[in-house]
C-alpha cells in the first residue's frame, strides 16, 4: 500500500480546526474556504480525497466546494513544491522592472511559472500586488514576505528555504 | 397596470414586472441568455441590453439590462436604438471569440438560441485574432453529451441542476475567461432531470446523446404533440421522428403541468419505439409452436376463430390508451373485462379512485404542487414513481423566499437576491417514507416506515389534527405545520400497492378540512394511464380472468405482460389453460410468447389516442409518424375483429369515434372530445392543416431512394389535424397546444416558446390541452366520513421469518416499456435490495456484492440505506422484469456468483 | 500639541516608533472614544457624528460612512436577527500598501473603530476580512484582539452596557474581486466570489440575508478620533472641501517611496516632491495612477491639483485609495497598459460577458501591439471596447469600469506612442529586445 493511501483525507487535527471554524460562523457551509486553508497549511495543496472529506464534514457537495476551490488564486488543486515562491507581477512592480526579474527567475530555477523544481524545492507562481509597492520589486516565499528583490540577491534569499 | 413604452409604441404589464419578460410578452424579439421563464434573472450575459430613457425630453437614455430591471409606469426605452443595437452585437462578438465554429457538425445546429441571437444581432464579422480557449469534454453518461469548447458562460446549467432540480454533481469550476461546467470527475449525471439541460444551454455544450447518434436537424424531424407514457403525471412532450425512428422527445409547456421541464425517463424513455424487440408483423403459431409472421389475414381469421367462443375474458392494460381499453371492453362485455391491474394494484387503484370521485378533495395541478406552503408526501418515493411532481415539491419549498423577498423589497425575479437573502429558509416539507428518498436533503423531517407503519404514523396525525395528542415528535409537527398552512398538500400514490396509505392520507385531509382547510391531495399512479380505471369498469379481475383462462377461456390480452401482474405460477397456469391466446402489444414479451395470434400494436408515438392521467385530466397524444409493417392502433385491431363478426357497437372508423364512445360510456361523467383537444376536423384560419413536417423539412424526395427512386406519396391522414407533410401551418396563434414543434421566426430553439403563449409563463394562446374528467367539487360532501372508512385494516405485511419485503421503484427501469429504451436500459441499475446496514452485516452481506432468495427471481446487488428499518428489505421493482412483492418474510443469502452491473457509456461524443 | 491631534491615523505609531500594541495604544488615549460612544453616546448620536465629519469611504469609492451607517434599520431587527459589520482588509489594488501598514502598526485603532460602527449599527458579529497573503498583518491584528478581549474591549457587555461584540478575522482565499462589498460577502459565506445584485444593499440584506456595513480599514480607523474629538474638528483637518487626513502614498522610480498621512487635499506635486523626494536621477515623470490601478491616468497638467475626492474626479479621474503609480519616461504605456489589463482580466470573476471575453481581447490585442503585431484599426476597437466594456452598468459590477479606467486615459494621453507602435511595426522604448 502506498504511503499516500495510508493518510487519511482530513486529520483530526485537521477537522478540530475546521470545527473551530464552523463555531464562529452561521452555518458549517461558510467555513469552506477556512476549511481549504486549513487543509492546505497542513498539507501544501489540497487533494480530490480531501476535497471530498471537506465536503462531507461541512455539509456541500464535492462538485459545489471544488467550484469554490477553483476560484480562489490560493488554493492549490495541484501538489506544489515544499516552498511557493508568488512573485509580484503587478504594475507597481511591473514600473520597477519585474518582468525582467521574472526572467532571471525562471533561469535561476530552470522552471517556468506554474512549474515545480525536478527536486520539488520549488514553485514558481506570479501573484498580484502583496502591498508593499513601495519596497518593489517583491515576493512573497511561503509567508515570508520578500522586499526590493532583484536577481543579484536570489541565490540569498533561496539559501534560508531548503 | 403599469404603461410602458417600447420604440414609441405603448403596452402594458403589471408594475413590478420584469422589463426583459415584459417585452417578450409582447411577443417582440430581444436577445438574452442567462435569463430563463422559470428561473429568473441573474444579469450575467448581458445580452438584453436596452436604452432606458428618464423622460420624453431625453434622447441620450441610459443602457440597461432589461432582465434586470422592473416595469415602471411610465418607463421609456428603446430596443431598436443603434447604441442598444451596436451593445448587443458586440455581447456576441465578445461570446463568439471563443465559440467554435463548429455548427455543421453541432447537434444544436438549425435549433442553437446563439445562432439565433447571433443572427438577430447581427454580429457577422470576426475581428478577434486570438487562439481560442479549448476544454476536454466528460462522460456524462448515456444520456448527455459534452462539449465544452462550445460553452457561453451563461451559467444556466448550474443554475438548473444545481438551484432549481437541487443536484449536487454538476458544477461550475474556475473563473474568469476559464469557466468549467461538468462534474467533479467523468461520470453519469445522478440527477434523474439532467436531460433538461439540452434544453436549457442555449448552445450545444449539453445534447441529447442518443438523438446525437444521428444527426438530424429539428428541420429534418416529423413531430407532433405528445404525451409522455412514462408514468402518471402526464408531461406534455414533442416527440419528433426520421426515417421510420423516433428520434427524440422534448419538453412541451403545459402550463398546469410540467411546464418547461420534463424527467429523464420522458425524455429519454421512448426509444422502446424503436427497439429491436418491436412485433412488427401479425403471427399466428403453428402446431409445433413455432410463431409464422406476415400473413395479417390467417392471424385474423385465427383470432376470430378464439372470439367466436362463448368464454372470452379481454385482459386491459393501464399502459394502454383509453380507446385501446374501450374497444376490448365493447368487444368482450363488460362482463368478461378486466382492466389488466394486479391484484394489489387494483385495490389500491380502487381506492384512490374512490377518494378522487367520492372524497371532493382539491387534486392539484403539477403548478398548484408548487404554490403549497407546507408539503407532507405520505409513502411515496415521488422522485422515482413521478419525478416531475418532485420537482416541483422542490420548488413548493422555496414560497417562504418569495416572501422574504417581498418584505425585503427584493424583486422576485432576482434569482440570487432572493436566495442570498433567504439562506436556508424553506417551507416545511415532511416526508414518510421506507426509504432514503431524493427529496430529504429539503425535508424539515422525515420519518422511516414502510406502507403500513406510514398509514399508521399519517393516522395519528389525523387524529392529532382533530385535537388527539400523540407523544410522537414527527406527528405532531407534521400536524402542527398542516394546521398553520394555508396551502397543505398531501402527496401520497400507488406504489406501495397499500391502500391503508391512501385512507390515511385521506384521512388527514378529511382531519383538516374539519378544522377548516383545504388540503390539496395528490395521489399518483404508476403507470400513464392507471387513472384510466376511473372510468373504466371491470367485471372481472385480474385473478379471475386468470382462473377462467386456466380453466380454458379464450383471453384477448392488450399491451400487457401479465407475469409482471400476477405470480408466475398462476400465469402459467393460464396460458397453458386457456383454449387460444389473442395479444396485441407492441414489444415481445414472456406473454407474447404463449399466444397462439399475436398483433402488432402501434406504440404511443405511431397513433392518436388518449391517457389519463393522476388528476384525472385526459390529454390527447397525437400519431407523429406511420408505422411500417403490419402495425396498427390495438383499438383498431380491435375495431377491424369486431366489424368482422358484425358488432358495429364495437367497431369505428376513427380514433376520434372511439374516444367519443369512450368518454360516452362514462358514468356520471359530462366531457366531450372538443372539451379534450382539438378534433380531425379542427383547421387553422385558412382552412389548413397543421404541418407536421417544418418549412424546409429536406431529403423528401430522395431519402427513400436507395428503395425506390420514385417519390412516396404523403401518407393521408383522416384522424388528426395534422398532415404528414410539409403542407400545412404551424398554428401559432390560434393553438398553443396543438403546435407539432416549437418555431418561429428568427426563433428556432425551444426558446420560441413564449411565442405560443399569452404571455411569457402564462397559458399557451388557446389553452393548454386536456381536460379533468373530475372536477373538484364546489361544495364538499359532509356525510363523506359516514361513508368512507379510513380505517387502517391491519398490518399488511408481518416478519414470519428472515426480512420483510417492500417495493422499492426505480424511475429508470422500474417501468416496463421505458425499461426497453435503450438509452434507458444503459442508465438502469441492475436489481437491487435496500437494506439496513445492520441487517446487512448480520448477512455478511457487503454493498456491491449479490444475494437471493427463493421467493425472489434472480440475484439483486446489496445496496445499503440508513433510513430502512431493520428487519426490513426493499426490493427493486421492474428491473428484474417482475413487480410482484412477496407478502411474507424473505429469506436472503449471499450469492457468490453475483456481478454486478457496470453503468455508464464510455463513449464521449468529442474529445478535444 | 500631540501628533495625534494632526496624525490620528499614524501619529502613535510615530511617537512610539514602530507597531503600537495595547499598553501603547492605552497611553496614546486608546479606547476613549469607545468608551464614550458606548458609555455616554446612542447609536445614532454616533451615526450622526460621523455624518457630520464627512468621513468618506477611504476603500476607493468615497461613500460617505455615517450615510452608510445610517442605511441599517435601526435597532433591535424585529425578527431578533444579528446584524454584521465587516471590515474589508482585502487590500489587493494593485500600488496599494496602506492597510497592510495600518493593521500591523496601529491595528487597536482598527479595532476600536469597527467597535464603534457595531455599536452605532447594532451589529453583535464582526469580521476582518483579510487578505490571505497578509501573514504578518494577520498575526498582528490576532495579538491585538486577544489583547482588547483580555482588556474588555471585545466580548459580553462592554464598558459596563449589555453591547456585545464577537470580533473575528476571516483570511481570504485570494481574489481581487473580493475587494467588492458584495463579492466580499459571498467569500465571507464561504461561496465563490461573485459580486450580487444591488438591491438589495448589504445595509438591508447582506452577509447570510442580515443588514451587514463594510468598510475600508482606513476608514475604520478614522472613527475613534472622530467620536473623541468631534466632527468639527476631523472636518478642519481637511485642506479642501473633504475632511480629515488621507494616507497617501507614492510606488515607482522617486527617491523615497512610502506612504505618508497628510491632510486630505495635499497637492500631487507637494506628495511627490516634498514626501517622495521627488524623482530618481535620470527618470522624468509622464503620468500617474491617483488612486490605484483602477484610476484613470493623470498626466503634467494635473500635477497641482489637490487629491481629492472632487478635485481628482473634476479631472477625470479618482482619487481612489490615494496611493499613486508614477510612470516615468523609461516605461512603455502600451506595455504598462498590458500589465494593468493582464491584472484585471485575470482577476475577472467570469460571471458577466463583458469582463470575461472582453478584457482578455483587450490584453491580447495590446500585446500584439506592444509585440510588433498591431494593425490598422487596433485602436478603434481598444476605443469601442473600452467603451462598451467600461460605462457602468454594461458590466454586473464596478471591475471592469476600474479596469478601463487606466485604458482609456492611456488611450487619451499617450496615443501617439500606440500609433507609433503599429505604424513600427515594434515597441519603440524596446531596445536589443528588452523592455
Amino acid at each position: 500500500m502506498s504511503e499516500a493511501a495510508l493518510i487519511p483525507a482530513l486529520s483530526p487535527e485537521e477537522v478540530a480546526e475546521i470545527e473551530a471554524e464552523i463555531s464562529h460562523l452561521p452555518d458549517r457551509q461558510s467555513a469552506a474556504i477556512d476549511a481549504l486553508m486549513i487543509v492546505q497549511k497542513h498539507r501544501g495543496w489540497v487533494s480530490d480525497e480531501s476535497l471530498s472529506a471537506i465536503a462531507s464534514l461541512i455539509g456541500m457537495s464535492t462538485a459545489e466546494l471544488d467550484g469554490v476551490a477553483t476560484f480562489y488564486n490560493l488554493i492549490y488543486r495541484q501538489p506544489v513544491g515544499r516552498h511557493v515562491i508568488s512573485m509580484c507581477d503587478s504594475v507597481s512592480c511591473y514600473v520597477m522592472g519585474a518582468d525582467g526579474l521574472a526572467k532571471d527567475l525562471e533561469a535561476k530555477l530552470g522552471i517556468r511559472f506554474g512549474e515545480t523544481t525536478a527536486d520539488e524545492r520549488f514553485t514558481l507562481l506570479p501573484i498580484v500586488c502583496l502591498g508593499a509597492c513601495d519596497k518593489a520589486p517583491t515576493m512573497q516565499i511561503d509567508e515570508d514576505l520578500i522586499e526590493n528583490v532583484s536577481a543579484d540577491k536570489l541565490d540569498d534569499i533561496f539559501e534560508k528555504y531548503a | 397596470m403599469a404603461t410602458f413604452t417600447v420604440d414609441g409604441k405603448h403596452y402594458e404589464a403589471v408594475e413590478g414586472t420584469n422589463l426583459l419578460q415584459a417585452i417578450l410578452s409582447q411577443s417582440l424579439d430581444l436577445p438574452y441568455f442567462c435569463w430563463h421563464p422559470a428561473m429568473g434573472s441573474v444579469g450575467a450575459c448581458r445580452q438584453c441590453a436596452v436604452i432606458q430613457y428618464q423622460d420624453a425630453e431625453d434622447e441620450r437614455g441610459r443602457l440597461t439590462m432589461a432582465c434586470m430591471t422592473d416595469v415602471q409606469d411610465g418607463m421609456i426605452v428603446s430596443v431598436e436604438s443603434a447604441h442598444a443595437k451596436d451593445f448587443r452585437a458586440s455581447v456576441i462578438e465578445w461570446l463568439m471569440e471563443n465559440h467554435p465554429h463548429d455548427c455543421p457538425v453541432c447537434e444544436e445546429g438549425g435549433e442553437c438560441h446563439l445562432q439565433d441571437m447571433t443572427v438577430m444581432t447581427g454580429h457577422s464579422v470576426r475581428r478577434y485574432r486570438d487562439k481560442k480557449r479549448t476544454w476536454e469534454n466528460q462522460d456524462l453518461g448515456p444520456f448527455i453529451g459534452h462539449e465544452m469548447n462550445r460553452c457561453i458562460t451563461c451559467y444556466r446549467c448550474v443554475r438548473f441542476y444545481q438551484d432549481y432540480a437541487g443536484g449536487k454533481d454538476l458544477g461550475a469550476f474556475g473563473s474568469r475567461d476559464r469557466m468549467f461546467f461538468g462534474r467533479v470527475e467523468d461520470g453519469v449525471l445522478e440527477s434523474e432531470f439532467a436531460g433538461n439541460l439540452v434544453e436549457v444551454c442555449p448552445t450545444g455544450v449539453f445534447t441529447d446523446k442518443p438523438f446525437a447518434q444521428h444527426y438530424t436537424r429539428k428541420w429534418d424531424l416529423q413531430s407532433a404533440a405528445s404525451i409522455c407514457p412514462g408514468c402518471s403525471v402526464g408531461c406534455n412532450t414533442f416527440a419528433s421522428e426520421r426515417y421510420g425512428e423516433l428520434r427524440r422527445v422534448h419538453n412541451r409547456y403545459h402550463n398546469d403541468l410540467n411546464k418547461y421541464f420534463i424527467c429523464d425517463r420522458g425524455r429519454f424513455g421512448s426509444h422502446f419505439v424503436n427497439s429491436q424487440k418491436r412485433i412488427r408483423h401479425a403471427a399466428i403459431k403453428s402446431d409445433d409452436g413455432v410463431f409464422e409472421y406476415g400473413d395479417v389475414n390467417a392471424a385474423l381469421t385465427r383470432a376470430l376463430e378464439n372470439l367466436r367462443s362463448d368464454d372470452v375474458v379481454g385482459i386491459g392494460s393501464p399502459r394502454a390508451s383509453v380507446e385501446a381499453n374501450h374497444a376490448l371492453r365493447q368487444l368482450v362485455g363488460e362482463e368478461n373485462f378486466c382492466r389488466g391491474l394486479s391484484e394489489s394494484e387494483r385495490v389500491v387503484t380502487d381506492q384512490a379512485c374512490s377518494i378522487l370521485m367520492k372524497g371532493g378533495f382539491r387534486v392539484p395541478s403539477v403548478s398548484e404542487v408548487e404554490d403549497a406552503d407546507v408539503t407532507f408526501v405520505i409513502g411515496e418515493d415521488i422522485s422515482n414513481t413521478a419525478p416531475r411532481i418532485a420537482l416541483a415539491i422542490r420548488q413548493a419549498t422555496r414560497n417562504v423566499t418569495y416572501e422574504m423577498a417581498k418584505t425585503a423589497n427584493i424583486p422576485l425575479w432576482q434569482d440570487a437576491g432572493v436566495r442570498g437573502h433567504a439562506q436556508h429558509e424553506r417551507n416545511p416539507l415532511y416526508i414518510a417514507a421506507s426509504n432514503t428518498t431524493r427529496l430529504d436533503d429539503i425535508a424539515e423531517a422525515t420519518v422511516n416506515a414502510t406502507s403500513d407503519g406510514v398509514a399508521q404514523i399519517a393516522l395519528q396525525i389525523a387524529s392529532q389534527i382533530s385535537g388527539v395528542s400523540h407523544e410522537n415528535a414527527f406527528v405532531q409537527s407534521v400536524a402542527e405545520a398542516l394546521l398553520a398552512a394555508e396551502r397543505p398538500l398531501l402527496v401520497t400514490g400507488t406504489s406501495s400497492s397499500d391502500s391503508n396509505v391512501l385512507n390515511a392520507s385521506a384521512a388527514i385531509a378529511w382531519a383538516l378540512r374539519a378544522n377548516g382547510k383545504e388540503a390539496a391531495l395528490a395521489i399518483v399512479g404508476s403507470e400513464a394511464n392507471t387513472f384510466n380505471a376511473v372510468v373504466t369498469c371491470e367485471g372481472v379481475t385480474l385473478s379471475d380472468a386468470l382462473t377462467r383462462m386456466a380453466d380454458g377461456a379464450r383471453a384477448v390480452i392488450l399491451e400487457n405482460d401479465i407475469y409482471r401482474r400476477a405470480p408466475a405460477d398462476v400465469v402459467d397456469r393460464a396460458l397453458s389453460g386457456t383454449g387460444g391466446l389473442i395479444a396485441l402489444d407492441v414489444l415481445e414479451n414472456d406473454t407474447v410468447a404463449k399466444a397462439s395470434v399475436v398483433l402488432p400494436a402501434a406504440s404511443y408515438a405511431e397513433q392518436t389516442g388518449t391517457f389519463v392521467n393522476y388528476e384525472t385530466r385526459a390529454q390527447r397524444f397525437y400519431q407523429v409518424f406511420q408505422p411500417e409493417n403490419d402495425i396498427l392502433p390495438s383499438w383498431r385491431w380491435l375495431s377491424s375483429l369486431a366489424s368482422r363478426i358484425g358488432r358495429t357497437d364495437a367497431s369505428w372508423a376513427t380514433v376520434d369515434e372511439v374516444t367519443r364512445s369512450a368518454l360516452a360510456a362514462l358514468p356520471g361523467i359530462d366531457a366531450t372530445l372538443e372539451e379534450l383537444a382539438p378534433t380531425k376536423d379542427f383547421r387553422i384560419e385558412g382552412d389548413h392543416r397543421i404541418a407536421r413536417q417544418t418549412h424546409r423539412y429536406s431529403g423528401r424526395t430522395a431519402m427513400d431512394a436507395d428503395v425506390s427512386v420514385h417519390e412516396p406519396k404523403a401518407p393521408v391522414d383522416n384522424e388528426t389535424p395534422y398532415s404528414f407533410s410539409m403542407e400545412g401551418q404551424n398554428p401559432g396563434d390560434q393553438n398553443g397546444s396543438v403546435i407539432p414543434y416549437s418555431w418561429s421566426p428568427g426563433w428556432n430553439s425551444n426558446q420560441s416558446i413564449f411565442k405560443f403563449q399569452d404571455e411569457v409563463n402564462g397559458d399557451l394562446l388557446g389553452r393548454s390541452g386536456g381536460k379533468r374528467l373530475f372536477d373538484v367539487p364546489s361544495e364538499p360532501d359532509v356525510e363523506l366520513d359516514k361513508e368512507f372508512d379510513f380505517s387502517v385494516t391491519g398490518v399488511t405485511r408481518s416478519a414470519t421469518g428472515g426480512l420483510v419485503p417492500f417495493p422499492v421503484h426505480d424511475v429508470f427501469g422500474s417501468d416496463e416499456l421505458s425499461a426497453q429504451s435503450w438509452p434507458v436500459a444503459k442508465r438502469s441499475k441492475g436489481p437491487y435490495v435496500l437494506i439496513h446496514p445492520t441487517d446487512a452485516s448480520a448477512l455478511n452481506a457487503i454493498p456491491g456484492t449479490g444475494v437471493r432468495s427463493e421467493a425472489l427471481v434472480g440475484s439483486f446487488e446489496v445496496v445499503l440505506d440508513e433510513r430502512v428499518q431493520t428487519g426490513f428489505v426493499g426490493v427493486s421493482v421492474g428491473l428484474n422484469g417482475r413487480t410482484e412483492i412477496p407478502d411474507e418474510g424473505i429469506e436472503l443469502v449471499v450469492d457468490p456468483e453475483f456481478e454486478p452491473r457496470q453503468l455508464g457509456d464510455k463513449r464521449v461524443i468529442a474529445k478535444s | 500639541m500631540s501628533l495625534l491631534d494632526t496624525k490620528p491615523l499614524t501619529g502613535r505609531v510615530e511617537e512610539v516608533g514602530g507597531p503600537v500594541f495595547l499598553a501603547d495604544y492605552e497611553a496614546g488615549g486608546g479606547y476613549v472614544a469607545a468608551r464614550k460612544a458606548i458609555g455616554q453616546m446612542t447609536p445614532s448620536e454616533v451615526i450622526d457624528e460621523v455624518k457630520d465629519s464627512n468621513l468618506r469611504g477611504r476603500g476607493g469609492a468615497g461613500f460617505p460612512t455615517g450615510t452608510k451607517w445610517g442605511f441599517v434599520p435601526p435597532g433591535p431587527s424585529p425578527d431578533g436577527g444579528v446584524k454584521y459589520l465587516v471590515c474589508n482588509g482585502d487590500e489587493m489594488e494593485p500600488g496599494t500598501f496602506k492597510d497592510r501598514w495600518l493593521i500591523s502598526n496601529n491595528p487597536h485603532s482598527l479595532i476600536e473603530g469597527m467597535l464603534i460602527g457595531a455599536y452605532a449599527i447594532g451589529a453583535t458579529k464582526a469580521y476582518v476580512f483579510l487578505r490571505g497573503e497578509y501573514f504578518e498583518p494577520k498575526a498582528k491584528l490576532a495579538k491585538a484582539i486577544d489583547e482588547a478581549q483580555a482588556a474588555g474591549y471585545l466580548g459580553n457587555g462592554l464598558f459596563g452596557t449589555d453591547f456585545d461584540l464577537d470580533l473575528r478575522i476571516h483570511s481570504s482565499g485570494g481574489r481581487y474581486i473580493c475587494g467588492e462589498e458584495t463579492a466580499l460577502l459571498n467569500a465571507l459565506e464561504g461561496k465563490r466570489a461573485q459580486p450580487r445584485n444591488k438591491p438589495p444593499f448589504p445595509p438591508a440584506s447582506g452577509a447570510w440575508g442580515r443588514p451587514t456595513i463594510v468598510n475600508n480599514v482606513e476608514t475604520y480607523c478614522n472613527v475613534p478620533s472622530i467620536i473623541e474629538k468631534g466632527a468639527d474638528w476631523y472636518r478642519d483637518l481637511g485642506l479642501t472641501e473633504d475632511a480629515g487626513t488621507k494616507i497617501y502614498g507614492v510606488s515607482g522610480r522617486v527617491n523615497k517611496p512610502g506612504l505618508w498621512e497628510l491632510p486630505i487635499g495635499t497637492t500631487i506635486r507637494e506628495i511627490i516632491e516634498e514626501h517622495a523626494d521627488g524623482m530618481q536621477d535620470g527618470y522624468h515623470l509622464r503620468g500617474l495612477l491617483p488612486g490605484g490601478a483602477s484610476t484613470d491616468f493623470l498626466v503634467e497638467e494635473h500635477f497641482d491639483l489637490a487629491m481629492d475626492y472632487g478635485t481628482i474626479q473634476a479631472a477625470g479621474s479618482r482619487m481612489g485609495t490615494g496611493t499613486m503609480i508614477l510612470m516615468d519616461d523609461s516605461i512603455c504605456p502600451v506595455d504598462m497598459s498590458r500589465n494593468l489589463q493582464h491584472f484585471f482580466a485575470q482577476e475577472s470573476c467570469g460571471f458577466c460577458t463583458p469582463c470575461r471575453e472582453g478584457l482578455p481581447w483587450i490584453e491580447s490585442l495590446l500585446l500584439d501591439i506592444e509585440e510588433g503585431r498591431g494593425q490598422p484599426g487596433d485602436l478603434e476597437i481598444l476605443d469601442q471596447n473600452a467603451q462598451y466594456i467600461g460605462a457602468p452598468g454594461n458590466t454586473f459590477c464596478l471591475h471592469a469600469t476600474g479596469a478601463i479606467e487606466p485604458l482609456q486615459s492611456a488611450l487619451k494621453y499617450f496615443r501617439d506612442d500606440f500609433e507609433r507602435h503599429i505604424v513600427e511595426g515594434k515597441c519603440p522604448y524596446r531596445t536589443n529586445g528588452n523592455a
